[in-house]
C-alpha cells in the first residue's frame, strides 16, 4: 500500500485552478483528460472564491488560471479581483482567444498579474491547422496589447514534430513580439498527446537541431527575454522531478472541484481524487489518500528504493509510469535505469514510422468533445 | 552587469515585492516564479524606488542599522538583482 507517515509536509505553493474544460481551441496534445467530456459540471463563482481563500490561508502563492480556455467564464474578473485581495501572484495561462482590450485593461484593473499567451507555430497556417481554429492573427494582436498595458508578456509555444523545424522563425517572432519570457514546451505525452503521441514525437535528430537553435538564442537575447526550456524527456536518461515531488508544492483543482497532485492524476487508478465540494483544501493537502499516495519514498520499488539519486528526482512521474508500463509504481521508463527503458525507444521507433505515412492514413485526434466521447 | 552610481534604482514593474506572512519572509514574484528573500536583501529592494542611486541607498541604509561599510555587500547583491530583472535603471 502506498502512503507515507512522513509528518513532514510543505504547504503548497502553487494553485492552478482549470476554470473550465470548455476550449474554442482543438489542440491535439492538450494536457485534459482525453474523456473531458464527462465531467461537465463547473465550480460556481462562489466556490472558486472558497477554493482560493483556503488555498491561500494554507500557503499558496501563485496561482494560474487556466483550463480549457479560462476566457470563456464570465466572472473571471471578479475571481481575479478576489485572488488579489488575497495577494496571489495571477497567472492567466490563455490561447487568446475571446481576449479584447477592453478584457485586458478589466483584467489588469482587477489585479491580474501577468498573461501567458499561446502560439502554435510561426505560421497562420500551421497555427491555424494545429489550434483547429483560425486564430494566428488574433493572438498576435493580444500579445501586442498584453504588452502594451504593462504585464509581462510570456508567450508559450508546444513544441512537437509538426513545429520543431519552425524553431528559428519561433525565436524571431518571440523577440519582434517582445516576448518577456518565452516558453518553449517540448510536447509532454499524456492526455491527447499520448494518443497523437505517433504524430507528434519528434526524432532525436529534429530535437537535438531545435535545442542547438534555442540555447544560442537564449545567449543572442540574455538581459531581454528569459526562456523557459521544457524539456523532451523521452530523449533525457534521467526522469524529470515531476511537480517537484508528489504533493510537495503543487495543487491542482479540475473544473468540477476535484483536487489533483499533478493535472494528469485524475487518471490513474485507486487514487479516490477527494473534492473540494466535500473536503477543506486544508484536509485535501494534508489528509487526503490521494495527496497522500506518492509522499516520501516508501512506495517506492526497485530500482528506485535503492537508488542513491531517489532523493533527487522521486522516481520520475507517476502518470508516465502509469501510461507506459501500466503500473503507477515502477520506475518512469525514461530512466536509464528502468528495467522497461526499452518502451521509449520503442516509442521513438513507432513515431519514426508513423512518420513515413500520409495525415490521411493516420489523422491527428483533435481535442474537442465529440472526440472526447470515444474516450 | 554593473551598477551606475549616477542613475536612481527602481524595483521591476514587472515583479512584485511581497511580505508572506505564512513564511515569514519577503518575497519577490514574476511569472510562474518567485524568489525568497533574506531579511537584508529586502530591506535593499524595499529602497529601490526610484528616488535614490547607490550611494544614497547606502547612507540611507548605513544610518538605518548604525553602522559603515556596507557598500560592497550591497553592491554586489544589487548586481545581481539587476542581471536577475528584479531591477531596473533608466
Amino acid at each position: 500500500m502506498a502512503g507515507s507517515t512522513n509528518t513532514n509536509i510543505t504547504p503548497p505553493r502553487w494553485l492552478t485552478v482549470e476554470l473550465t474544460y470548455a476550449c474554442p481551441l482543438q489542440c491535439p496534445y492538450c494536457s485534459n483528460p482525453l474523456d473531458y467530456a464527462k465531467y461537465p459540471n463547473e465550480l460556481s463563482t462562489e466556490d472558486w472564491k472558497r477554493v482560493l481563500s483556503e488555498a491561500r490561508k494554507i500557503g499558496a502563492l501563485q496561482l494560474g488560471f487556466t483550463g480549457g480556455e479560462p476566457l470563456t467564464r464570465q466572472d473571471l474578473p471578479e475571481l481575479v479581483k478576489h485572488a488579489r485581495e488575497l495577494g496571489y501572484y495571477s497567472n492567466l495561462i490563455t490561447s487568446g482567444y475571446g481576449m479584447t482590450e477592453e478584457k485586458i485593461i478589466q483584467l489588469k484593473e482587477a489585479g491580474l498579474d501577468h498573461i501567458q499567451v499561446s502560439i502554435q507555430a510561426s505560421t497562420q497556417e500551421l497555427n491555424d491547422h494545429i489550434a483547429g481554429t483560425a486564430s494566428f492573427e488574433h493572438k498576435k494582436t493580444v500579445a501586442h496589447l498584453v504588452k502594451k498595458h504593462g504585464y509581462p508578456m510570456v508567450l508559450c509555444v508546444v513544441i512537437h514534430r509538426e513545429n520543431i523545424h519552425q524553431m528559428p522563425e519561433i525565436l524571431a517572432m518571440a523577440e519582434e513580439l517582445g516576448a518577456d519570457y518565452l516558453e518553449l514546451a517540448n510536447t509532454q505525452y499524456y492526455g491527447w498527446a499520448h494518443a497523437n503521441r505517433n504524430l507528434l514525437l519528434p526524432t532525436k535528430e529534429q530535437f537535438l537541431k531545435a535545442e542547438q537553435i534555442a540555447q544560442a538564442f537564449k545567449e543572442h537575447v540574455a538581459g531581454k527575454m528569459k526562456i523557459y526550456y521544457v524539456v523532451p524527456d523521452f530523449y533525457e536518461d534521467r526522469p524529470k522531478k515531476c511537480m517537484n515531488g508528489w504533493g510537495t508544492t503543487s495543487l491542482t483543482i479540475a473544473p468540477d472541484g476535484v483536487a489533483l497532485p499533478c493535472h494528469s492524476a485524475r487518471d490513474l487508478p485507486g487514487l479516490d481524487c477527494p473534492n473540494v465540494n466535500a473536503a477543506s483544501i486544508s484536509d485535501i493537502w494534508y489528509e487526503s489518500k490521494a495527496f497522500n499516495f506518492f509522499r516520501g519514498n516508501e512506495w517506492m520499488q526497485e530500482p528506485c528504493r535503492s537508488c542513491d539519486e531517489k532523493e533527487k528526482d522521486f522516481g520520475g512521474c507517476r502518470c508516465q509510469a502509469y501510461l507506459l508500463t501500466g503500473d503507477m509504481y515502477k520506475t518512469d521508463p525514461v530512466c536509464s535505469k528502468s528495467p522497461e527503458h526499452g518502451v521509449i525507444q520503442e516509442a521513438i521507433d513507432t513515431a519514426a514510422r508513423h512518420n513515413q505515412l500520409t495525415t490521411n492514413e493516420q489523422p491527428l485526434i483533435f481535442r474537442n468533445s465529440k472526440n472526447s466521447r470515444n474516450f | 552587469m554593473t551598477i551606475n552610481t549616477d542613475q536612481p534604482l527602481t524595483f521591476s514593474p514587472l515583479h512584485r515585492l511581497q511580505w508572506e506572512e505564512a513564511q515569514q519572509k519577503h518575497v519577490i514574484l514574476y511569472p510562474e516564479g518567485m524568489v525568497e528573500l533574506n531579511q537584508s536583501s529586502a530591506e535593499i529592494l524595499k529602497l529601490c524606488d526610484g528616488s535614490r542611486t547607490l550611494p544614497q541607498l547606502v547612507s540611507d541604509l548605513e544610518e538605518k542599522f548604525a553602522t559603515t561599510g556596507l557598500t560592497n555587500d550591497i553592491t554586489a547583491f544589487l548586481e545581481v538583482a539587476l542581471k536577475n530583472g528584479w531591477i531596473n535603471q533608466h
